[in-house]
């Protein structure tokens, strides 16, 4: 993959959006990639929508700020409003459908509507439906090898909750499975 | 190599400290610098360093006069209304001849401002931090590797040249994570201060520390003395990247993270075959005149990028004694050029010059 990947990922804050992102950026640095993380912040993130644009490029990264991404992950309606328009035509877009009831009217991105939170109750998943639709925008665009990923997910799944690194590859599978 | 990993620049920053040798934070929390000292406040205490959250700005700022009389390293950090309580104590210590360390993660201003990004506090960072003749360092990081680089130099010339040093960053660095790698066999540097009042035994004369000169004779010769030492640090220190400026006609100059909007505006130039480059200052005093010098040789034009209204476009026009148009572009408040803003200015001056 030579592509450089700007993604970004929207939800309400509590959903793992920053999360999410921090295991793209891990892979792409475990592959040796350049890679960029940049959140959202303020007071946004008590309820609100939260968003970070991550970048994982084989070149510098200059800003970090994704403002027309080509990978875009929208896990509630208000995010997905405000981003769909800004997608690069060719663009990926993973939509948790869960929450967004709506779809897109472009025809120039790829668009996947992955019921992620029900999806996550039905394989006793609870929490960890950012990490299905991690797993589903892995499949389509490929952002890092699959072992890259597996120990980004090792390593951004903290000491203390060891227990979730099981579910979370699960997670990661079922998403890719889709 | 030391492993990569990721790391958000406020922690790189306060981490980067530590290895520095800092063994004394004195802080106050404020978006969006608070993830360094909370970093802090978990590192300290078990390295045998002190974490103090102070009861104000102003209070923390003293109490880094306090630390650094004791010769010790010290520092403090706060986004851009914190830093304007704490600019008296700052000018206290250039008065008092004290290195110390001084951390701004800007946010929108004025005022209260906002707490998105801004670079809107590069006047009071390189003309006034404070009442007084005097300067201090100002380093710029573009990189959440060069905020670890740029710590540990920054105590250093502090330390060289007796006076306070700030970094001068932004929300947008100090907030994202990027790989960063430690040297772990990197050497602290320190400095003799056979002038800190940390106890004599009885063998000595007491070390005085002050600013207080009630004569004005002994208060210009003081002064005069504090700029000689100036321009040592402007003949020796001066730094900046060159980015594609051998032969450059539109030169942008920016620093931080509009230097990283920049750059991605000029590879987007250059692949639409305009010859555009970026000198990215990272000493933004002392001022790296002598790349600007070297590129207006050629450049037909320059153009500064700030989130800001425009506080560098000055020192740039005095750089160059004005030798070639000198242009200006910014977003302020709080907003992020985008690249696609900066390559349209770049490609406005590119047709101006073909006219």
């Amino acid at each position: 993959m030579s592509k450089n990947l700007n993604i970004v990922i929207a939800g309400f804050g509590g959903q793992g959006v920053l999360f999410t992102g921090k295991v793209i950026a891990y892979a792409g640095l475990i592959d040796g990639k350049e890679v960029s993380w940049l959140p959202s912040y303020g007071p946004e993130m008590r309820g609100g929508t939260a968003n970070c644009s991550v970048c994982v490029s084989d070149v510098p990264i200059g800003s970090p700020l994704v403002v027309t991404p080509n990978a875009f992950v929208a896990m509630n309606l208000p995010s997905f409003d405000k981003f769909i328009d800004d997608v690069t035509p060719g663009g990926v877009v993973v939509v948790e459908s869960s929450l967004v009831s709506k779809q897109t009217d472009r025809t120039d991105v790829k668009a996947f509507y992955v019921p992620a939170t029900k999806l996550a109750e039905e394989h006793e998943l609870q929490g960890l439906a950012n990490i299905i639709l991690l797993g589903k925008l892995f499949k389509e665009t490929q952002f890092s090898s699959f072992e890259a990923l597996e120990k980004a997910v090792a390593k951004c799944v903290p000491p203390s909750k060891q227990h979730l690194l099981e579910p979370n590859m699960r997670a990661v599978k079922l998403g890719y499975s889709l | 190599m030391a492993e990569r990993f990721l790391m958000k620049g406020n922690e790189a920053l306060a981490e980067a400290a530590i290895r520095a040798g800092c063994k004394h934070f004195f802080g106050y929390p404020i978006t969006p610098q608070t993830e360094l000292a909370a970093y802090m406040s978990k590192k300290m205490p078990k390295i045998g360093g002190t974490y103090l959250q102070a009861e104000s700005e102003i209070a923390a700022a003293n109490m880094v006069l306090g630390a650094a009389s004791c010769g010790i390293r010290a520092m403090t950090s706060s986004s851009s209304p914190g830093i304007s309580l704490k600019t008296e104590a700052i000018s206290y210590m250039a008065g008092s001849d004290l290195p110390c360390l001084i951390i701004n993660v800007q946010r929108g201003g004025p005022g209260l401002g906002g707490i998105q990004p801004s670079q809107a506090d590069y006047w009071q960072a390189t003309k006034a931090l404070g009442h007084g003749d005097f300067q201090v360092i100002a380093l710029a990081p573009s990189s959440v590797q060069e905020m670890v680089d740029l710590v540990a130099k920054a105590f250093e010339l502090a330390d060289t040249y007796r006076m306070p040093a700030m970094i001068l960053a932004d929300g947008m660095l100090g907030q994202m994570m990027e790989p960063v790698e430690f040297d772990d066999n990197a050497e602290v540097k320190k400095t003799e201060k056979p002038w800190a009042t940390a106890g004599h035994g009885g063998k000595r004369e007491h070390n005085v520390i002050n600013s207080l000169y009630m004569m004005p004779q002994d208060l210009e010769n003081l002064v005069n003395e504090r700029f000689a030492r100036y321009e040592v640090i402007k003949q020796n220190h001066q730094m900046a990247e060159e980015y594609l400026t051998d032969d450059a006609e539109i030169v942008v100059v920016a620093y931080g993270a509009s230097s990283r909007v920049s750059h991605s505006a000029v590879d987007m130039a250059r692949a639409q075959g305009i010859k555009a480059g970026l000198i990215r200052p990272i000493t933004l005093w002392p001022f790296p005149t002598d790349v600007l010098q070297k590129a207006a040789k050629t450049a037909k034009a320059f153009l500064t990028v700030e989130m800001s209204k425009g506080q560098m476009v000055d020192d740039v026009k005095l750089a160059i004694d004005c030798a070639v148009p000198v242009e200006f572009f910014g977003r302020t408040g709080g907003i992020i050029p985008t690249p696609d803003e900066v390559l349209a200015q770049i490609k406005a001056l590119a047709q101006g010059g073909a006219d």
